[in-house]
């Protein structure tokens, strides 16, 4: 027998495929560090005490169960379906992404790197990561765009008092696209000592099973909640969709309920011309499939191949891709994608503050406002639950510029409510 | 035709396709042919060229920046095939500009330029059923990497898959210069013999004669990249392609 492997053997072999996206598209330096780490995680993921460890930390830790809230003013004023609130924005640091750190944070601790490198956009995975670097006392490096440096200030401070060291990157747009792209040359230099805790839904297998299936107790717990404490499923969820992780999270045990519809909701930004949004499904926008930073999914980028810039007054979803399993979720028509301007997201923050004395994150509510779109078209009978993936406080020096907060009275976005 | 290392060890030169501008990568090419490199790698510029180090992440923005596209690399391959018959020829980039003009496209445009081989940056063997198949069809060499952290069983498959040679990376890292010749690069270079009889150019961090020389004392060539995109970003446009050829030919003189 030839002990020769064919590509065409190995390529039988391959896993993370989600349809036709996904896969694998990285220098071949990192090929044997996601090798190493898709079978730590096999193995981690068949390991009771694994899940116990991350499972304590979670409740103990972090919080879980996170709560199901009805939002009952926001409903009342509404007028239409009842909008409840899965409320990831109360788990610790302040949104869904301590979740994956952490769970990411047990698995390098198990692999024995103690170097940790993770990207990060609006910051909160940023300061996920570097809090999960302080409780498990590991070395942290953050990757962060200087555009996202300047706009989410606040959670830079976080991150270097939690003891992690913030690199700006000042190429590209200096966003979160071009911060993956420095933690990528860092991971490529330096893979024999780092661990690389990529922050989202996306990148080059297994990333994208495996920070889907840390964000699934978002949609386990909540799953369980509406048919504990409503008595009955809900008939939509929605969440924001930047690379995806926490709108992922939030479907993923409704995929088989196939009377849930599943709202993605991604950042219109300020047009719909290349540049102005990170749109990635909308069909005017830009967006084809593509291969961006490891993985095959829709991509913003101009008829020459070359990826676009974008634009979100929401750093966490202003990115050119998405989640290849959003890719083919779309594709097949499971999931629904839609887009929110700022100006709506900026209403959306103002309402949801002011009804609930809830503020969101920017990112999480563009989730919001698709809400507050559809609610009043349907039946009061209809529930609609809103991943509220994270809370506002690190906007409020972009809160403060847009809405005018320097008055004397209250706020009033550009446009009426 | 094969891909050729006339000279021992070979010389690979490297360029960004369009930094400056595609006329002077034109002339850059022709004078680096004719001052005894074997084979030039044109570079399509890419607007996320994560594999990078930044002096061929600059060159790429720049070249990008002014609007160069694969189609336009095509031709300028297509010229340079004109032009030198015997050079050999390699297409390189990134995948997503390939997967946007269609893999098939491509492959059959590479062919009709006179290209050689290609390269792909971020396409690893498992990934590449369509494009072997393509380039198959249009009797292109597939040209893959193989990295110092590469198991046995990988550098198997790579040397399987490859034809022309075998690109191997002389160190864990980014593309960029450095004082010596990673000391990863020789016992990478023999295991790869073990899976393969196909040429063995090292890359990564080569940069002047002393390092060629040193390749040449393990592979079969050396490949020069951020080097000579360096030499290009400081030296005027019109003098570049002197400059260029000045530094080949130094190159030999180790």
């Amino acid at each position: 027998m030839a002990t020769m492997v064919s590509p065409v053997e190995v390529a039988a072999e391959v896993k993370g495929r989600f349809g036709a996206y996904g896969g694998r598209y990285v220098p071949e330096t990192l090929m044997a560090a996601l090798e190493e780490l898709e079978q730590a995680y096999d193995v981690a993921q068949t390991d009771p005490a694994f899940h116990a460890e991350l499972d304590g930390l979670l409740h103990h830790y972090c919080g879980r169960p996170t709560p199901l809230y009805f939002a009952k003013r926001m409903t009342e004023q509404l007028g239409g379906a009842q909008i409840y609130l899965k409320r990831e924005d109360l788990l610790h640091t302040g949104a869904h992404k301590i979740n994956n750190a952490l769970g990411q944070g047990l698995l390098a601790k198990r692999m024995g790197k103690q170097r940790i490198i993770a990207e990060t956009g609006a910051g909160q995975h940023g300061v996920a990561t570097a809090t999960v670097c302080a409780l498990l006392g590991l070395d942290c490096v953050i990757y962060m765009g200087e555009e996202d440096m300047r706009r989410q200030e606040l959670n830079v401070y976080r991150m270097r008092l939690l003891g992690a060291e913030v690199r700006g990157v000042n190429s590209g747009s200096a966003t979160l696209k071009d911060a993956i792209n420095e933690a990528m040359r860092d991971w490529v230099t330096n893979v024999r000592t780092t661990y690389y805790i990529l922050g989202s839904a996306l990148g080059a297998h297994p990333y994208p099973t495996m920070v889907r299936n840390f964000h699934r107790v978002i949609s386990i717990e909540a799953r369980r909640q509406f048919l504990e404490e409503v008595g009955k499923l809900p008939d939509a969820v929605v969440a924001c969709v930047g690379g995806g992780s926490n709108a992922i999270g939030a479907f993923y045990e409704f995929l088989p309920d196939a009377s849930v519809r599943l709202i993605g909701v991604e950042a219109g930004g300020r047009g719909t011309a290349l540049g102005e949004h990170a749109a990635r499904f909308q069909k005017v926008g830009g967006g084809l499939p593509g291969v961006l930073q490891g993985t095959y999914s829709y991509v913003l980028q101009n008829d020459a191949g070359q990826v676009s810039s974008t634009h979100s007054v929401s750093a966490g979803l202003d990115y050119a891709s998405v989640g290849p399993e959003h890719a083919n979720l779309h594709d097949t028509g499971r999931a629904e994608y839609v887009s929110c301007s700022d100006t709506d997201a900026l209403k959306a923050t103002v309402a949801l503050s002011r009804t609930e004395g809830i503020l969101p994150a920017l990112e999480s509510a563009h989730a919001v406002a698709e809400a507050m779109r559809i609610a009043p078209l349907l039946g009061k009978d209809r529930i609609i639950m809103i991943n509220l993936s994270g809370r506002g406080d690190k906007d409020m020096g972009i809160l403060a510029r847009e809405l005018d907060l320097k008055g004397a009275g209250p706020a009033t976005p550009k446009g009426s409510l | 035709m094969p891909i050729e290392f006339k000279h021992k060890p070979g010389i690979v030169a490297y360029l960004t396709a369009g930094d400056p501008d595609l006329a002077t990568t034109r002339d850059i090419a022709l004078v680096a042919i004719d001052n005894g490199a074997d084979v030039i790698e044109l570079g399509v510029p890419f607007s996320d060229p994560l594999a990078d180090g930044p002096v061929i992440q600059r060159a790429s923005e720049r070249a990008v920046a002014r609007g160069t596209r694969l189609s336009d690399v095509l031709a300028l391959a297509k010229e340079l095939r004109a032009a030198r018959p015997a050079c050999g020829l390699v297409l390189f980039s990134y995948l997503n500009p390939v997967v946007r003009m269609g893999m098939r496209q491509f492959c059959a445009a590479a062919k009709e330029a006179g290209a050689d081989g290609v390269l792909l940056t971020d396409m690893i063997v498992e990934e590449a059923g369509e494009y072997l198949a393509e380039m198959k069809t249009n009797d292109l060499a597939p040209i893959f990497l193989a990295a110092p952290t590469s198991p046995d069983a990988r550098l198997k498959a790579i040397g399987a898959a490859s034809k022309g040679f075998v690109y191997a990376i002389s160190r864990v890292g980014i593309t960029g210069t450095q004082d010596k010749v990673a000391s990863d690069a020789p016992q990478l270079v023999a295991r790869l013999r073990e899976f393969t009889s196909l040429p063995i150019a090292v890359g990564f961090g080569i940069s002047n004669a002393e390092h060629v020389k040193a390749v040449g004392e393990f592979a079969d060539a050396a490949i020069i990249g951020s080097a000579l995109v360096a030499l290009i970003e400081k030296t005027a446009p019109e003098a570049a392609a002197k400059a260029v050829g000045e530094f080949i030919k130094g190159l030999r003189a180790g």
